[in-house]
């Protein structure tokens, strides 16, 4: 890894470039007009006039009456009406706070993490709670997974942070082979349940090769782990908690293209949302539509132009949400009412989640289907600077696979 | 700084160094020194001169950057290439003889006897447990012949310091009294093995006795006793009182674990976030067959804590006393200033590497023997305490035969034992009572087969399904 790199991206000065105003006509050859994030976020790209990205999503709780609408909220009865507006790093800020505040034994560490972090999910922590329990790691990925388990081991709640889930890889050893097996090779002995390793995932429009991996489907092939998603700073916040008290090992993966760009009434208080449990975003009896994290919003774009293309088409949409060990029944129950499955990505196709998905699918749903499994993921090649449009399952894909999919 | 008859070497010892350019000579007996050579002549060149330009106000400049802060500027373009190896702590010769009577351990008669005692216990279960597995009756075994003082580091530890151990440390678990019994029963992976059965043999691990389940990855283990070591100094600072002995975290490994990415940024989190650990190399000149030669360039292992930051000892590792002293040492620091330590013992594999190496493929038969007889820890220990009357050849015929006696028996008894359920094969993936959906069904599918195909699964050798957790 090269960690000026990696900082040098988020350390980009644009004022010394002229400013847009001064690219005179004429005086100076005019740029193309690039617009790197085009399709992310509040700057997305409307597809055939209709709108797309996080901004226009209905999927994010914008109101108070909304969020206590929320029937996983609305279960937990101890939460105050209180809200506040946060983005998904915020949210993520805010469980921590609350863990290192309810928890003497936690901690959290990681590449630079004590002056906020790169994303600034860690924001503020070092100062509340002192530089013994939130503190750097020198760049050793293995060590830092390592050294959280060893942690988890001596019973102490570890949260470290992968600063890129790109560098996730000189720890796999530590996560596959240690933190995985832990408690089953030591007859329950010993254990690392108290560790959560999170860390951003996900394309941001240009972070390439090396800033824009999804490697999640890696970690589900080790039993031991939990492998989790978040799509929203509600989610986060919910899912984080539940990661960090599980008893089991966890990586929870933080789209990054969403930290900024995700903005709910987050509840204030302490809740935490289950592990293991797709949740059915949007009802539908023709086809489900399945997959987490940012993908949820490109496929939520895709399903808005398909049902207008298509009137009378009810497509269900599912966040799958922990994608080890994942939700089963909810989706093989989804499948059997609308017997056709999209379920979509931005990791690689092959050996994607989506290839364990759509087995486990046409093995328990055969004669219910009415269509092949579809996945629609990311490409089989490294993740591509210039051609990330070409490279993303992006909301055309999706679209048009929904489409065929109903006219199989 | 910190000096054990000048063969401990610190940090501040390097530090100094620079500052006491020039004074070569009186230092050099004190601390390690580096040498070099200057690119213009290539003849070893005088050690860093002072530069002429500081020498009017007699102090070199100090070289002001943040990734370095003790350096000073020289005009002298030197390329450092070495050390002076770092020396080797030894307190009784190879005849048992202690060198320097101020060296000698204040161990009493009864500790004496116990490590001298687990020594033969380990040579015994060596040879019992080798013999099973090529008798086929085990599947794999490790033995620990000539490295057996490494039971003088776990008896200078507190009973509750936490071990991580990479997978010859049996004698360390045998001095914390992990019973014969129960190193038969992990061999075999019967029912009564704490490890349920997973493993291979000897992949012992136990929490009454704080010692962590080895796993057959080299070197994972050092950054987690890292972790756990900072886990333990943040419990000593949260504890009130003496009322709780403080810890510390004893880490074991070989020398060819310290190639492995791991060692190299366990040392370095254990340097910058001052864990109270010691990082113990067993240095036993081989990493299955490649000698050490081959395996790193540098002055052992022990040139590397320095690198670190971090206060190492080199110790002759088939001197139990030299071991003991400087764990002791080690431990002092690490519990009484959140230091951490490395340690590197320097002994000879004498066995092959696993049941599964024979080394005569890269080593001469004549060797080993030679350093069998020339160098051996039990010899070294029996000489010492029969030289202060503790010990006699007839207690010596005695307790062979009475250990081999208690040896054989627990090996019996463990052979004895059925294997674990069927049903610990799904138990403990995630904590009990959870299991995943799929190996749910994964566990319906082969208990249905195991019931329709009992002989196929010789269901009879293991415990009786039911009773156990799902």
């Amino acid at each position: 890894m090269v960690p000026g790199l990696k900082h040098g991206l988020y350390r980009f000065r644009p004022q010394l470039l002229p400013k847009a105003s001064e690219w005179a006509e004429g005086s100076l050859a005019r740029p193309l007009q690039r617009r790197l994030s085009s399709i992310y976020a509040t700057t997305a790209d409307p597809v055939k006039g209709s709108p797309t990205g996080v901004a226009q999503s209905q999927l994010l709780l914008r109101t108070k009456e909304e969020v206590l609408g929320q029937s996983e909220l609305q279960a937990q009865t101890h939460l105050q009406a209180d809200v506040r507006q946060m983005n998904l790093f915020q949210a993520i800020n805010d469980a921590m706070r609350i863990v290192l505040a309810t928890d003497d034994t936690s901690v959290v560490f990681g590449e630079d993490v004590a002056f906020g972090g790169v994303f600034r999910c860690t924001m503020g922590l070092a100062q509340e709670f002192g530089p013994h329990r939130v503190f750097n790691a020198p760049i050793t990925e293995q060590g830092i997974a390592g050294f959280g388990i060893g942690m988890a081991v001596m019973g102490h709640t570890a949260i470290a942070e992968m600063q890129f889930a790109d560098y996730i890889f000189p720890a796999f050893d530590q996560l596959v082979n240690e933190a995985a097996k832990y408690r089953y090779r030591s007859g329950d002995q010993f254990d690392c349940g108290r560790l959560t390793v999170r860390t951003p995932c996900g394309a941001v429009g240009h972070g390439a090769l090396y800033h824009s991996q999804s490697p999640e489907a890696f970690f589900t092939h080790a039993p031991g782990l939990k492998v989790v998603v978040p799509r929203s700073p509600i989610q986060a916040k919910g899912l984080l908690l539940s990661s960090i008290r599980d008893p089991n090992p966890t990586i929870f993966f933080e789209p990054k293209a969403l930290y900024r760009a995700a903005v709910e009434q987050v509840p204030t208080d302490d809740y935490e949302l289950p592990l293991g449990r797709a949740e059915i975003l949007k009802p539908g009896k023709d086809i489900t539509v399945l997959g987490w994290g940012a993908q949820l919003y490109t496929l939520e774009g895709a399903i808005r132009l398909v049902e207008r293309d298509l009137p009378g088409l009810h497509c269900e949409l599912i966040d799958l949400r922990t994608i080890l060990p994942w939700d089963v029944a909810t989706v093989v129950e989804s499948v059997k009412r609308t017997g056709r499955l999209v379920v979509a990505h931005e990791a690689p196709l092959t050996s994607g989640f989506g290839a364990e998905i759509a087995a486990t699918v046409q093995q328990k749903c055969f004669l219910n289907l009415q269509a092949p499994v579809r996945r629609v993921c990311g490409l089989d090649t490294p993740f591509p600077l210039a051609f990330e449009r070409f490279y993303m399952p992006d909301v055309v894909r999706c679209y048009e696979a929904i489409k065929e999919v109903m006219a199989y | 700084m910190y000096t054990v008859n000048g063969t401990f070497t610190s940090r501040w010892a390097l530090a100094t160094r620079v500052l006491t350019t020039g004074v070569r000579r009186s230092w050099r007996s004190e601390c390690p020194v580096r040498r070099g050579y200057s690119t213009l002549d290539e003849t070893p060149a005088k050690m860093q001169q002072v530069p002429k330009a500081s020498r009017a106000s007699s102090l070199p400049r100090k070289a002001q950057f943040p990734g370095v802060t003790n350096s000073y500027f020289t005009n002298q373009l030197v390329i450092t290439t070495q050390m002076d190896p770092i020396a080797t702590y030894q307190v009784m010769d190879t005849d048992g003889v202690v060198q320097d009577a101020g060296q000698e351990p204040a161990v009493d008669q009864e500790l004496a006897v116990r490590i001298y005692r687990e020594m033969i216990t380990m040579n015994a279960m060596d040879k019992v447990l080798y013999e099973a597995q090529r008798q086929g009756r085990i599947s794999f075994y490790m033995t620990s012949y000539g490295e057996e003082a490494l039971i003088g580091s776990a008896a200078a530890l507190h009973p509750t310091d936490v071990i991580f151990g990479q997978y010859r440390e049996a004698g360390a678990l045998l001095h914390r009294g992990f019973s014969l019994e129960a190193f038969m029963n992990q061999c075999y992976g019967n029912a009564l093995d704490l490890g349920k059965g997973r493993q291979m043999p000897v992949h012992y691990g136990t929490r009454d006795l704080h010692f962590v389940t080895i796993s057959s990855t080299l070197a994972t283990q050092i950054p987690q006793a890292s972790g756990a070591a900072y886990a333990l100094k943040l419990q000593g600072a949260a504890s009130t009182g003496d009322a709780e002995p403080k810890r510390c975290v004893m880490c074991y490994f070989g020398d060819g674990a310290a190639s492995e990415g791991d060692f190299h940024g366990a040392l370095n989190m254990a340097a910058t976030m001052e864990c109270p650990v010691i990082f113990f190399c067993r240095n036993n000149g081989f990493a299955i067959s490649t000698p050490a030669s081959e395996q790193y360039k540098g002055d052992g292992v022990a040139s590397r804590g320095i690198g670190y930051g971090i206060d190492t000892i080199r110790c002759d590792g088939n001197d139990v006393w030299a071991v003991y002293n400087a764990t002791k040492k080690a431990r002092e620091l690490a519990v009484g200033h959140n230091r951490p330590v490395l340690i590197e013992s320097l002994t000879y594999r004498i066995g092959h590497h696993s049941t599964s190496d024979d080394s005569s493929a890269y080593r001469s038969k004549s060797e080993v023997e030679d350093w069998k007889r020339r160098d051996n820890p039990l010899t070294r220990l029996r000489k010492w305490l029969e030289a202060k009357g503790w010990w006699s050849p007839e207690l010596e015929t005695r307790a062979q035969k009475d250990i081999r006696t208690n040896v054989l028996k627990a090996f019996a008894a463990a052979e004895k034992q059925l294997l674990p359920s069927p049903q610990e094969t799904f138990a403990d993936v995630y904590a009990a009572p959870e299991i995943s959906p799929a190996l749910a069904e994964q566990k319906a599918e082969v208990m249905g087969l195991v019931e329709k195909y009992p002989d196929y699964y010789k269901i009879h050798e293991f415990q009786k399904s039911g009773g156990s957790q799902s």
